[in-house]
């Protein structure tokens, strides 16, 4: 009986605590725009991809790389789907060094869509350097390597405010809302008009934060859109023939009186 | 258990079978006689083979893909992920893969205890059921390390390091693991040679776990002998394996929901960031599987007795069988075993909370709490109540469950379920 009521008591000090850490969480509830990416038949939203892309390449890659992606991958079905020709075009602007040539020499020459992204800076030091002691983090996986994901992206990149009183904030460290310690190195990046959409959308700074939030989303997992589908069919193939197998079953356990 | 004499119907078959008896196996492996009233909490033997079989298999085509070098394994992952023709797929279901194996395996292990599986004559069984599992968490956690993350990073750093709590030559043990002074290069490539071996010595133990358990037969819910020949008793083959086959489906349609719609929901984020011995994750966190371990570890205030604790937390459940004194098996006729296996049960689970959160605090508590009630539980509970637990009486066979008209409602209605 003792054990018994211990047991109890352990429960009762479990939910009591678990309750506790929830009211005590310090952080923001992150903000959550409804992806189109979500859900079963979640797929990209094909001009967002583009344009976030245009605000990566304008705004992000002054400090950030992306070193597991292609110029390939954007003309890729599932991705932003630019056009070939675009993507070469897209891919031109960056240069490369290559070599050595037939003389031992390096040199430089203009992207080909087979290349990876081309990054700010030569090293992880230089980076580092160049920001303030903060390494800007490659961008490739991002959006898997945070909690929240996509709607931790678009929350950090809404989340710039004035710091409340009280809090001071040294040279180059900005107050966000939803950073953990809500102090970041990074200064607020996108402001309403900091790229010019090709497409004509109006570049609020939410617009913006959704597009990228996108772009980096299919960047971190590029074959999401084939796997939605590949899922869908699966499951449905497995319910068909799992109902198959049971009636299979029903019929043969019926020469047992035992109920299956 | 077929003692009957199988001869093959063609001469081949025949000449065949009398040099090597393979048909005879086979035959004894369909015919091999079942209890008929096995619940569906018995179909989970059939889908760990499943699961074994599946891990092997997109592990084999991952390896001819993966580079196991510090530099490199991030980024081959990477590779996978995105060029490899249905790499995503193949990654995703041996990730979560081996979440569901876990999760089968401990389905099937407490099975086992909630039917008292476990005792005589099966004790040979359980134990290299045991030896299983303790190989199968040293592949996931090996396994783990392979990506190298930062979670696979410091997950290795911090499990290599509990040798160094072996007084004398911890240090000389840890750095041997390591192939080092650090976990670097060397220990990932050692790590990943193991991740392949293990999975094979696994297939190695699960044929004798089959065939031991081909020598006494399948226990079953009501837990009694079933004498050979008996009409309580269906064919393996059609009347299992379509059952186990069903059941399966059932599992690989919750296996699909994660593959496809969830394959990072088991993970943890930080393990696509690349590993940097530089950096200390905020919590080090094993996979949710080796979260009770690690709460046990880290529940007790020294190192070594820690690691001691964590070890003998395995070990109890290797001793079982004797620990476990009742003569009756199933917690059916066992109406107080069946309120502490249920704690045991919440024990587990709490303890699994614990691991996950920081060890301060309530939760440091909770989980010495716990740790102490674990072993409470098998050394000191389970023995006494053999002894002392007064059991509802036993059915004789199957076929006539109740004796003696001692008619016990609550027990009809077990056996209806079941």
């Amino acid at each position: 009986m003792k054990n018994i009521l211990k047991s109890i008591l352990i429960v009762l000090i479990f939910s009591l605590n678990s309750n506790y850490s929830n009211g005590s969480e310090s952080s923001h509830k992150l903000l959550s725009p409804s992806w189109s990416f979500k859900g079963f038949f979640g797929k990209f939203d094909r001009a967002s991809l583009q344009r976030g892309y245009q605000v990566y390449t304008e705004v992000c890659a002054a400090c950030h790389s992306m070193k597991y992606l292609s110029y390939r991958n954007l003309v890729e079905t599932g991705g932003p789907e630019f056009s070939v020709e675009q993507g070469k075009i897209i891919a031109s602007q960056f240069e490369v060094t290559d070599g050595p040539n037939n003389d031992g020499e390096m040199f430089t020459r203009p992207a080909r869509l087979s290349d990876k992204f081309v990054g700010p800076y030569a090293n992880e030091q230089a980076a580092t350097a160049a920001n303030g002691g903060a390494y800007p983090p490659d961008m490739s996986v991002l959006v898997k390597a945070r909690e929240g994901g996509a709607d931790y992206i678009y929350s950090i990149l809404m989340g710039y405010e004035d710091a409340p009183e009280g809090v001071s904030l040294d040279d180059g460290v900005y107050y966000n809302k939803y950073m953990s310690g809500n102090k970041i190195k990074m200064a607020q990046p996108l402001m309403d008009g900091a790229v010019t959409y090709m497409d004509g959308t109006q570049a609020t700074e939410m617009q913006m934060a959704e597009d990228v939030a996108t772009f980096l989303t299919w960047a971190a997992e590029p074959h999401l859109e084939a796997r939605h589908k590949m899922g869908f069919r699966a499951i449905v193939y497995l319910i068909i023939i799992t109902i198959l197998v049971y009636f299979s079953m029903k019929k043969l356990w019926s020469r047992i009186e035992t109920k299956v | 258990m077929s003692d009957h004499e199988y001869t093959p119907n063609s001469k081949f078959g025949k000449w065949f079978n009398d040099r090597l008896p393979l048909l005879t196996l086979s035959n004894h492996l369909s015919d091999y006689p079942t209890p008929k009233n096995l619940n569906y909490w018995w179909t989970f033997g059939g889908i760990l083979t499943f699961c074994l079989i599946a891990q092997i298999i997109t592990g084999i085509i991952l390896a001819m893909h993966y580079v196991a070098q510090a530099d490199l394994a991030f980024e081959s992952v990477e590779h996978i992920m995105r060029d490899v023709n249905y790499g995503w797929l193949i990654r995703y279901f041996h990730a979560n893969g081996s979440s569901m194996f876990f999760l089968a395996v401990y389905i099937h292990i407490f099975r086992s205890l909630y039917y008292g599986s476990h005792k005589s004559p099966r004790e040979v069984i359980w134990i290299i059921g045991m030896i299983i599992y303790f190989l199968m968490m040293m592949t996931a956690f090996m396994g783990y390390v392979l990506p190298w993350g930062q979670m696979s990073f410091w997950a290795a750093t911090v499990i290599t390091n509990l040798f160094s709590a072996v007084p004398f030559i911890g240090e000389g043990i840890t750095n041997w693991l390591w192939g080092g002074f650090a976990v670097d290069s060397p220990t990932l490539t050692r790590f990943y040679a193991l991740h392949y071996l293990f999975p094979f010595l696994i297939l190695g133990l699960v044929i004798l776990h089959i065939w031991a358990l081909h020598i006494p037969g399948n226990n079953n819910p009501i837990g009694i002998d079933i004498k050979s020949p008996s009409k309580d008793t269906v064919p393996f083959h059609p009347y299992i394996v379509v059952k186990d086959l069903f059941a399966l489906l059932i599992f690989l349609i919750i296996f699909a929901f994660f593959v496809f719609y969830s394959p990072n929901l088991l993970g943890h984020p930080d393990n696509y960031i690349e590993a940097n011995p530089m950096v200390t994750p905020n919590h080090i966190v094993p996979e949710w599987y080796l979260l009770p371990f690690y709460a046990i570890l880290r529940s007790i205030p020294d190192k070594l007795f820690g690691v001691i604790a964590m070890f003998a937390s395995i070990f109890v459940l290797v001793i079982l069988p004797w620990l476990d004194t009742s003569k009756v098996r199933s917690a059916i006729f066992r109406p107080l075993y069946k309120q502490f296996y249920w704690f045991l049960v919440a024990d587990v689970l709490i303890l699994g909370y614990v691991g996950a959160m920081p060890a301060e605090g309530l939760y440091l508590l909770v989980a010495r709490v716990a740790t102490a009630y674990y072993f409470i539980h098998f050394l000191i509970i389970l023995p006494v109540l053999g002894q002392k637990e007064k059991t509802l009486e036993v059915p004789l066979s199957l076929t006539d469950p109740v004796l003696g008209g001692s008619t016990n409602d609550s027990l009809m209605s077990e056996q209806k379920k079941n």
